[in-house]
């Protein structure tokens, strides 16, 4: 007899159906980077040409740096505040302007990114701040510690509170317990919380699109006015590049927070 | 080692050393202690001394209030009224870091990311005790809890029965003037509960040390505990040894909730020396012994334990006469329950009510046994019955 | 006092420098937002009057509240391209939110049933793509959908069309476009229901006599639908929104909310305007916003 609860082919199928449409498109994308040809759908046999032409495209090459920049910085401060806020959050019971916080904290998440971008480009300049790195690293922490509070504070709450108890039975006052035994636990959720921000950070066009100034235009911006103009291949080699990247910054976090979940319980939901 | 601030007794030798009250002072104080949750009273008004050395258990059903008592003397509440007194001294509104106290967690709690070892070193450094005391310490304490070989291992590469004496070792490694111990055994399964109860009782004899256990598991707590206090509604309801407890409980609601038991509902007949008469609705006339503290001539219930309750076929085999000193009901077997070690007979008793009689199958065959529907009379002597205000 | 509230004190004093972040960099931009919305386009640097000189004394600050206008947004709800904008914004949103309901919800289903293990390899799978960058994404697809693109080559290859189609720049490739970009959004928080479900539940529904498709439509469905409007809520509100997705893939002829913002503030350099289209969207946004923050805030208490 079928089992009411078991796979039926149906389900198998829609999986199916669900993986290609998600990775095919990423896949002829990396494939066709290493087309020889000019004419981005005609396969002319493998190459590294347009990955040529992309390092030695000054204006690219210093787009990346500056957007690598800008997620490191804004990953690390937003990692820093995102965790702190998570603490406030779930460790701090009632407090003053609590609502108004977890609102702050809650509603960048799904604002439309057109509005955090013209409200922050309206304070820098009645603040009369010169556009660039930091503004829009400081767009960026704003975004994403959001991110990284949320991530941080579901792991927060479902951790036992008893441990924490049992930790200041056996001497620690709530500090020390904190750093004790809460932070081990909860470091695989803030290593995701970093690797997100430095993902989000590196993705994003409209924020930066606002925030940024005259001559340091971030890679997704670069990106964007190269589409505009229509498909060129060395798209395809800087798209491979950065999807490679990511790559390696999920591989090494996830290696990470297993090292450290060996410690602890489960892996931190990614 | 006078001079030890409270929360770092780890080298006080052995527990409760020199913290020790003068003789006949009781070491742990609880007086007049309550606690509010919003408008629910958790604690409402406790009293309670707890002598040093004691194995003493908290009993009620679950939302009793026990719970919130215990995380009161550990820390992790602050009572809003009454003073809890450890050696002399008030530690109501003490920080837990700060008390001499540990607690075994009825999850145990155990850090998942620190190995055995450093579990029970956790408290030990936090004291900052040396190096070379901490690994003697633990060595000490598993070798106590009989875990040796373990130390490296994580708690989730555990059976639940060494998670529990990590817990345990954990706890006992600042050698504290008291134990708590929440619902110990509550996570392992029967059999192996049984055994980590004598070992409890082992353990806690050979180190001295003051124990309180929370349970809802009343034969843990008749098992374990010297003394047992039953909880209900935030209130303490009797306060006694285990056989005290189940003898001669206080009230109705005791007598129910400690063991099985038959009552009957009914008024002072007459009072003859030291006997009562008493006439029930449900079971005629019985006689019972008179309590030592006076009752009432209103209403009353009589409690029999269904094991003080003898079966036969014909009549009380017994040399006592029929008349006085026994009380005699006939009926029929009405339903029968196989137990193993005992079999439980409810008798449909001829004056109405039921009767539970509970008979250790003390012959491997059947000979003895009772059939359905069968007449027996049943028969108890009146030092068996408990008369209660109802 | 409980040891929830010996914590809580320390933890509060975390609150201070996210809080004070979060004040300074989202909450005061948004009052920006607002004043400027109510100024007066004007040829300068920045584009807009009055502005606000603190320094300048009462008496200027009393002058430009004075020359604060409403006439930005009798401007937007006058101009029919606004109007249409938000029409179009809204009909997308909801058009393109109930495609990815229809499409995600099998494959949570499926993710739901797979063994354990398998589940969070699926998860990951899926998890994944989001990782990697939303204009990448975009990107591969104007590859796939371009005029000689890969599907035209297949189609005319399988004979199904004689002639390439123009997919770019129309409404369904920015369709595709959008709910490529959003269906790990649609199925991570139905997956995380309806792994949550006990199986019990439906075993006992078919014990009781239900067939398959109403097991699934009277017990799975029902109970899914927090996950459901968990989905729903985080693709519509920024789908709303949406500039890149429109902006790459569709036509320019239909504009949606986000574009035409994008417009007035680069092309136009009208900052009260684009300042005064903010405001209606968050304004048209608020409403799914506190549904979707109250939602969040169960859960994360839930957890607890």
């Amino acid at each position: 007899m079928r089992k009411v609860s078991g796979l039926s082919r149906f389900n198998i199928a829609s999986l199916a159906f669900g993986l290609a449409f998600l990775y095919l498109p990423i896949l002829i994308l990396v494939l066709y980077s290493f087309n020889a040809s000019r004419l981005v759908t005609v396969w002319g046999g493998w190459s590294l040409r347009w990955y040529h032409e992309f390092f030695n495209d000054r204006a690219m090459i210093e787009a990346a740096w500056m957007s690598l920049r800008v997620a490191v910085a804004s990953a690390t401060i937003a990692t820093l505040l995102g965790t702190l806020a998570a603490v406030a959050l779930s460790r701090g019971e009632r407090f003053r302007g609590r609502t108004l916080f977890s609102g702050m904290l809650y509603a960048p998440l799904v604002m439309p990114e057109v509005i955090t971008g013209l409200s922050l480009l309206l304070l820098f300049v009645a603040l009369n701040a010169e556009r660039g790195f930091w503004t829009v690293t400081i767009a960026h922490t704003t975004l994403t510690m959001c991110f990284v509070a949320v991530v941080v504070q579901s792991r927060l709450g479902s951790l036992d509170r008893s441990l924490e108890e049992a930790a200041m039975d056996l001497g620690c006052d709530p500090v020390r317990a904190f750093v004790a035994v809460t932070l081990p636990l909860i470091a695989p959720a803030i290593v995701a919380g970093w690797m997100l921000a430095f993902t989000l950070s590196l993705d994003d066009l409209v924020i930066a699109s606002f925030t940024t100034g005259p001559g340091s235009a971030t890679l997704p911006i670069r990106i964007y006015s190269e589409v505009r103009l229509g498909v060129k291949p060395e798209i395809n080699a800087i798209c491979t590049l950065v999807i490679a990247l990511i790559a390696v910054v999920i591989v090494i976090a996830s290696l990470a927070s297993k090292l450290s979940s060996s410690q602890g319980e489960s892996a931190a939901p990614l | 080692m006078a001079e030890e601030l409270p929360g770092t007794n780890v080298a006080a030798e052995p527990a409760g050393g020199d913290a020790c009250p003068a003789a006949g002072q009781p070491l742990l104080r609880i007086e007049g202690v309550a606690k509010t949750f919003g408008t629910f009273r958790a604690v409402d008004g406790v009293s309670l001394d707890i002598k040093a050395g004691e194995f003493f258990a908290l009993l009620g059903p679950s939302g009793c209030g026990k719970t919130t008592l215990l995380r009161m003397l550990a820390g992790f509440e602050a009572p809003d009224e009454g003073r809890i007194l450890l050696g002399g001294k008030d530690i109501a509104q003490a920080l837990p870091h700060e008390r001499p106290i540990n607690m075994m967690f009825q999850n145990y709690a155990l850090f998942p990311h620190l190995s055995v070892r450093d579990n029970i070193a956790f408290g030990l450094k936090r004291a900052g005790m040396p190096r070379a005391d901490i690994a003697t310490r633990v060595a000490e304490m598993v070798a106590l809890v009989k875990l040796e070989g373990l130390e490296k291992r994580k708690p989730d590469q555990l059976s639940g029965g060494q998670r529990q004496r990590v817990a345990l070792a954990r706890a006992l490694a600042r050698r504290p003037q008291l134990l708590l111990l929440d619902e110990p055994l509550a996570a392992l399964d029967k059999k192996l509960r049984e055994n980590t109860q004598a070992e409890l009782m082992e353990l806690q004899r050979r180190l001295g040390m003051t124990f309180i256990i929370v349970t809802h598991d009343q034969e843990e707590a008749m098992t374990m505990a010297d003394r047992i206090g039953v909880m209900k509604s935030g209130k303490l309801a009797q306060v006694a040894s285990p056989r005290e407890l189940y003898e001669a409980p206080r009230s109705r609601w005791i007598a129910e909730f400690v063991g099985d038991v038959n009552l009957f509902d009914g008024e002072t007949k007459l009072r003859d020396g030291h006997r009562l008469v008493i006439g029930t609705r449900d079971a005629g006339t019985l006689v019972v012994a008179e309590p030592r503290e006076a009752v009432g001539t209103g209403k009353l219930a009589v409690a029999i334990r269904p094991e003080k309750v003898k079966l036969s076929r014909r009549g009380p085999v017994s040399e006592a006469g029929r008349e006085t000193a026994i009380n005699s009901l006939d009926g029929v077997i009405a339903d029968i329950c196989y137990l193993g070690g005992t079999t439980t007979y409810k008798v449909k008793l001829d004056t109405g009510g039921t009767l539970q009689a509970s008979v250790a199958n003390s012959a491997r065959l059947d000979v003895d046994a009772y059939g359905l529907n069968q007449h027996v009379v049943a028969w108890f002597t009146p030092d068996d019955c408990v008369v209660l205000q109802s | 006092m409980s040891s929830r509230r010996i914590f809580a004190r320390p933890a509060r004093f975390a609150a201070i420098a996210p809080y004070v972040w979060m004040v300074l960099f989202f909450l005061v931009p948004f009052g920006f937002v607002l004043k400027i919305s109510l100024s007066q386009t004007a040829i300068a640097q920045p584009p807009y009057e009055p502005v606000f000189d603190l320094t300048a004394g009462w008496d200027t600050l009393k002058a430009a509240f004075a020359a604060l206008s409403v006439g930005n947004f009798r401007l937007l709800g006058s101009d029919d391209i606004y109007v249409f904008a938000y029409v179009r914004s809204l009909t997308v949103a909801i058009t393109a939110t109930a495609l990815l309901l229809l499409i995600g919800y099998p494959i949570a289903y499926g993710m739901a049933r797979l063994p354990k293990r398998w589940q969070a390899v699926a998860m990951v799978l899926v998890i994944v793509p989001f990782w990697t960058s939303f204009l990448i994404r975009i990107y591969a697809w104007i590859n796939i959908l371009q005029h000689d693109g890969l599907l035209n080559q297949i189609l005319l290859a399988l004979h199904l069309v004689s002639q390439p189609v123009v997919w770019l720049s129309t409404d369904t490739a920015m369709y595709i476009g959008i709910v490529y970009s959003y269906l790990p959004f649609m199925i991570l928080p139905l997956y995380a229901t309806l792994a949550k479900m006990e199986p019990a539940l439906e075993e006992a529904a078919s014990d009781l006599g239900a067939p398959p498709w109403q097991v699934f439509w009277l017990v799975t469905f029902p109970l899914s639908l927090p996950g459901v409007g968990a989905g729903v809520l985080l693709c519509f509100i920024p789908i709303v929104g949406e500039f890149v997705i429109p902006d790459l893939l569709a036509g320019s002829n239909a504009l949606m909310i986000g574009q035409t913002l994008w417009l007035e503030f680069f092309t136009n350099k009208d900052w009260p305007v684009a300042s005064a289209a903010a405001i209606v969207l968050l304004v048209v946004l608020l409403v799914p916003l506190l549904l979707y923050e109250r939602l969040q805030k169960r859960q994360l208490e839930q957890g607890r």
